[in-house]
C-alpha cells in the first residue's frame, strides 16, 4: 500500500489533478482511495459525481463525538470503486481546521478505512503546510511520498519551495520523501524549462507536465474527471501518463529547498523577472 | 558585607552545587541573602521570569490568576471556565473565598460552570456553544448580575471571538458579560492573569455601578479575597474606625461593588500583587489615592490603622485610637498566652501574593522569626517591600524548587514551614511541622483582631503538636 500526499498552492489544481490521476489509476485496475484534507470538502466531488455530504467532522458534530461515528457513514465509493472520505471542518474564520484533519485521519485509520487491498491512498491537502494539522498526512507512518502541484507562476513556485521546507522537516524526523513536482500548466513563459529547473534545484524531478486544456473545465462542470467524461480525449491520456509515472516512480528524495533570493534569481535567469538594475 | 550575609550566601552556593552548570547559574539569580539596608548589590533576586524547565516549579498559569484569584470570588456573577473540563474542575472553589448569600439563587461562588469543550468545539469553534451557555445560565439563574468568560488555552489557540459573543449577549441581557483572555500559556505565572483580570474590571465593570449616597469616609477594600472570612475581619476594623466600606473586592463581592470602587475617597489595598493595577488605574483616571496596609498581627494592624486614619479627619483618628485601645488588651492576652510556647521558633515561608512579607509581623508578635521567605510569582516591587521586613542574612527565594526548599529546610532547621498544598505532604514526610498558608489550611480568618487569635492558635497547634514527635525527622 502506497500512501501519497498532494500539496501545492491554493487554487493550483490539486484536487482536480489528484482526482483525474486517481481515476486513471482506477481505470487501469488499481485499488485507490482519496482522503480530502480540506474543510471545503471538494477533494472527491469528481469521483462521487456530487459533493460529499457526510464528512467525518460534520458527522462527528451531528452525532456528538467522533467515537459515535460508523465508518460506513463517511466512507463512500465512487467512479471505479474508488473509496472516498473527506475530513471536513469549519467554515472559514472559525475553529481549527487543522485539528479536524488530525481527528479525521485518526478516525479513518483506527477504524480500518484503508482496508487490506487498497494499493494507493491519496491525501489531498489544503494549500500550504500552515500548521501541525495539515502536516498530519506526512507524519510518521502515514504518507511516505509527496507530490507538489505547481505552475510557472511565481507564487506557485514560492509555495512549492515552502512546502519542500515542511517536507524537509518531516523527512528528517520520519520517512517522508518528495516524489516530484507536477506542473499543472498555466501557459506562462518557458514554463516547462522553469519547473524542470526548479525541480532539479529542489533535488527532485518534474514528474509530468500537464498541459492546459478546457476539457478539464467541461468535465468539472459535470462533476466528472476527464477520464470519466471524455475517456478518448488527449487530456485523458495526459492524466493516464501522469498516473503511470507515479505508479512507476522510484525517484524519492529529501528535498533541498532554496532561498527566496535563489528563487528570484531563477526567475531572472529565465527572463520572467527583470533584475533590479534592468528595472531601473 | 556582614558575616550573616556571607554565611547565607555560602549556604546558598552549597545548595546550588547539586545543579548542572546552566541550571545553577540560572537559579543563583533567584536566591539571595537578605540585606535590609539595600546596600548589597548581590542581595537582590531576579523575579517574574520564565521558570526553568525541570525544576518542578509550583507556579500556576494566567487562567489560575484570573479565574481562581480575581474573578472567581465575585459572588453574584457566574464564572464560566470556557474550554475543556479540566481547568474548571481543578480550580473549583479551591481558595475558600467565603461569601453571604443563597448559592444557586443570588450567589454562585461555589458553583462550577464550564462549556466542556469536545473535539467538535475545537474544530468548529466554541462561540455557538458559549452563546448557548450564556442563555442557559440566564434562564437557570435569573438573579445573576453578570457573567465572566474565563478563556482556557484552546480558545486562544483556535482564535474564537469571545469578545464579539460577549458584546452581543451583554446588550441583550443588559448586564456585564466579561471576556477574560487569560489563556494559560500567556505569561510566566499566574501573575499575568491578575493583570489581565484587572484590565477587564477596568474595561467592563468599573464606573458602571450605582451608589446612592456618598460620604467623606467612603473607602474601598481591594485585593482581599475573604479566605476563611479575612475580608470580614478587615472590614470590621475599618467600620469601627468610622469609615464606610462602599466596595470590597473581590472576596464576598458583587458586580455593583466593583462598579463603584471609583467613588471611594481612598483605595485600601491588601494584596498589592494581584490588584495594584486597578488601583493605579483609578488613581490616574479618577484621582483616587491608594495605600497598602497590613492587618496581620497586632503590631502591624495598629500601625496600619493609624496610617489609614491619618488620611482622614480628627474624628476618624480618635476612633482609630479608640479601636486600638479596645482591642489591645485582647491582643496582649493572646500574645501572653501563645508567646511562651512559640518564642524563638523559626519559620520558613514560601507563598504567593503578599504573605511572604505581610505575615512576618504576625509571627514576630508571637516571638517567632521568619528565617526564609519567598514568592511564587512576585515581581521586583514585591521584593523591594520584603527586604526591609526581614533580618539580615535571611534567605530570599523566588520561584523556589522543591529541592531548594528541602535543602534550606535541612540547613536552617525551621520549626515550621508555611507554604502550599503542593509542598505540604512532602514536608509531612520530612517530619517538619507545616501550615498551608494559601488558604490557611482550612482555618481562618487570619486578618485583623478577629484573625490574630485564630492565627496564634493555629501556629501553636502546628509547631507544638505532639504528632511530630511520633515521626522521625529526616536528617
Amino acid at each position: 500500500m502506497r500512501q501519497i500526499a498532494i500539496y501545492g498552492k491554493g487554487g493550483i489544481g490539486k484536487s482536480t489533478t489528484t482526482q483525474n490521476l486517481v481515476a486513471a489509476l482506477a481505470e487501469a485496475g488499481r485499488k485507490c482511495m482519496i482522503i480530502g484534507c480540506d474543510p471545503k470538502a471538494d477533494s472527491t466531488r469528481l469521483i462521487l459525481n456530487r459533493k460529499a455530504q457526510n464528512t467525518v467532522m460534520d458527522m462527528a458534530r451531528e452525532k456528538g463525538t467522533v467515537e459515535d461515528l460508523d465508518l460506513d457513514d463517511v466512507l463512500l465509493k465512487g467512479f471505479k470503486d474508488i473509496k472516498c472520505a473527506e475530513s471536513g471542518g469549519p467554515e472559514p474564520g472559525v475553529g481549527c481546521a487543522g485539528r479536524g484533519v488530525i481527528t479525521a485521519i485518526n478516525f479513518l485509520e483506527e477504524n480500518g478505512a484503508y482496508g487490506d487491498d487498497t494499493e494507493f491512498i491519496f491525501y489531498d491537502v489544503l494549500g500550504d503546510v500552515v500548521c501541525g494539522g495539515f502536516a498530519m498526512p506526512i507524519r510518521e507512518g502515514k504518507a511516505k511520498e509527496i507530490y507538489i502541484v505547481t505552475s510557472g507562476e511565481m507564487m506557485a513556485m514560492y509555495a512549492a519551495n515552502n512546502i519542500s521546507r515542511g517536507v524537509l522537516k518531516y523527512a528528517q524526523s520520519g520517512g517522508v520523501r518528495l516524489g516530484g513536482l507536477i506542473c499543472n500548466s498555466r501557459k506562462t513563459d518557458k514554463e516547462y524549462e522553469l519547473i524542470s529547473e526548479l525541480a532539479s534545484k529542489l533535488g527532485t524531478q518534474m514528474i509530468h507536465f500537464v498541459p492546459r486544456d478546457n476539457e478539464v473545465q467541461r468535465a468539472e462542470l459535470r462533476r466528472k474527471t476527464v477520464i470519466d467524461y471524455a475517456p478518448n480525449h488527449p487530456q485523458a491520456d495526459e492524466y493516464r501518463e501522469l498516473a503511470r509515472k507515479i505508479a512507476d516512480n522510484k525517484n524519492f528524495v529529501i528535498p533541498t529547498p532554496i532561498t527566496m533570493d535563489e528563487l528570484e534569481r531563477l526567475l531572472m535567469d529565465y527572463g520572467i523577472m527583470e533584475s533590479e538594475e534592468a528595472a531601473v | 558585607m556582614s558575616t550573616a550575609i556571607k554565611d547565607t550566601q555560602k549556604m546558598i552556593e552549597e545548595v546550588l552545587d547539586a545543579y548542572p552548570e546552566k541550571a545553577k547559574k540560572d537559579r543563583a539569580k533567584h536566591l539571595a541573602a537578605n540585606d535590609p539596608s539595600g546596600q548589597c548589590s548581590t542581595c537582590q533576586v531576579k523575579s517574574n521570569i520564565k521558570s526553568r524547565p525541570g525544576v518542578m516549579t509550583v507556579r500556576g498559569c494566567a487562567y489560575a490568576g484570573a479565574k481562581g484569584v480575581v474573578w472567581g470570588p465575585v459572588k453574584d456573577q457566574i464564572t464560566i471556565s470556557h474550554g475543556p473540563i479540566g481547568c474548571g474542575q481543578y480550580s473549583w472553589w479551591s481558595r475558600r473565598n467565603y461569601y453571604n448569600g443563597q448559592t444557586g439563587i443570588d450567589t454562585f461562588g461555589t458553583m462550577h460552570i464550564t462549556t466542556d469543550f469536545q473535539e467538535k468545539n475545537i474544530v468548529y469553534g466554541g462561540d455557538k456553544g458559549l452563546d448557548l451557555a450564556l442563555h442557559e445560565l440566564r434562564g437557570l439563574f435569573p438573579l445573576t448580575k453578570g457573567i465572566g468568560i474565563l478563556s482556557e488555552c484552546p480558545v486562544g489557540l483556535i482564535g474564537d471571538d469571545i469578545e464579539a459573543v460577549s458584546k452581543r449577549v451583554a446588550k441583550e441581557f443588559k448586564f456585564p458579560i466579561v471576556p477574560v483572555r487569560c489563556e494559560g500559556f500567556r505569561g510566566v505565572s499566574q501573575s499575568l492573569g491578575h493583570h489581565i483580570a484587572n484590565d477587564t474590571i477596568k474595561d467592563y465593570v468599573l464606573g458602571k455601578g450605582t451608589l446612592e449616597t456618598s460620604s467623606p469616609y467612603d473607602v474601598a477594600l481591594i485585593g482581599d479575597y475573604n479566605i476563611g472570612g479575612d475580608a470580614w475581619a478587615s472590614r470590621k476594623i475599618l467600620e469601627d474606625m468610622g469609615l464606610r466600606v462602599i466596595s470590597q473586592y473581590t472576596g464576598d463581592s458583587t458586580i455593583n461593588e466593583i462598579g463603584i470602587a471609583n467613588k471611594a475617597k481612598l483605595n485600601l489595598i491588601h494584596c498589592y500583587r494581584s490588584m495594584n493595577y486597578i488601583c493605579r488605574h483609578m488613581e490616574e483616571e479618577y484621582g483616587i489615592p491608594w495605600m497598602e496596609f497590613n492587618f496581620f498581627g497586632p503590631t502591624k494592624t495598629y500601625e496600619s490603622i493609624r496610617q489609614i486614619a491619618a488620611r482622614f479627619d480628627e474624628k476618624i483618628q480618635q476612633n482609630a485610637e479608640a479601636v486600638i485601645a479596645k482591642y489591645k488588651p485582647v491582643m496582649d492576652a493572646i500574645v501572653e498566652q501563645y508567646q511562651p510556647r512559640l518564642e524563638g521558633k523559626k519559620v520558613m515561608l514560601y507563598v504567593g501574593g503578599l504573605r511572604p512579607r505581610h505575615t512576618i509581623g504576625a509571627y514576630e508578635d508571637l516571638g517567632m522569626e521568619v528565617v526564609a521567605s519567598g514568592y511564587e510569582f512576585g515581581h521586583s516591587d514585591d521584593y523591594k517591600r520584603t527586604y526591609p521586613e526581614m533580618k539580615e542574612g535571611a534567605v530570599i527565594m523566588d520561584d523556589a524548587t522543591l529541592y531548594e526548599l528541602e535543602e534550606f529546610t535541612r540547613r536552617l532547621k525551621p520549626d515550621m514551614v508555611g507554604s502550599g498544598i503542593k509542598e505540604k505532604y512532602s514536608y509531612h514526610k520530612l517530619g517538619v511541622p507545616f501550615r498551608q498558608m494559601h488558604s490557611w489550611d482550612y482555618s481562618g480568618p487570619y486578618h485583623g483582631f478577629d484573625g490574630f487569635p485564630v492565627f496564634a492558635r493555629d501556629m501553636d497547634m502546628t509547631v507544638n503538636s505532639p504528632t511530630w514527635d511520633l515521626i522521625r525527622r529526616k536528617k
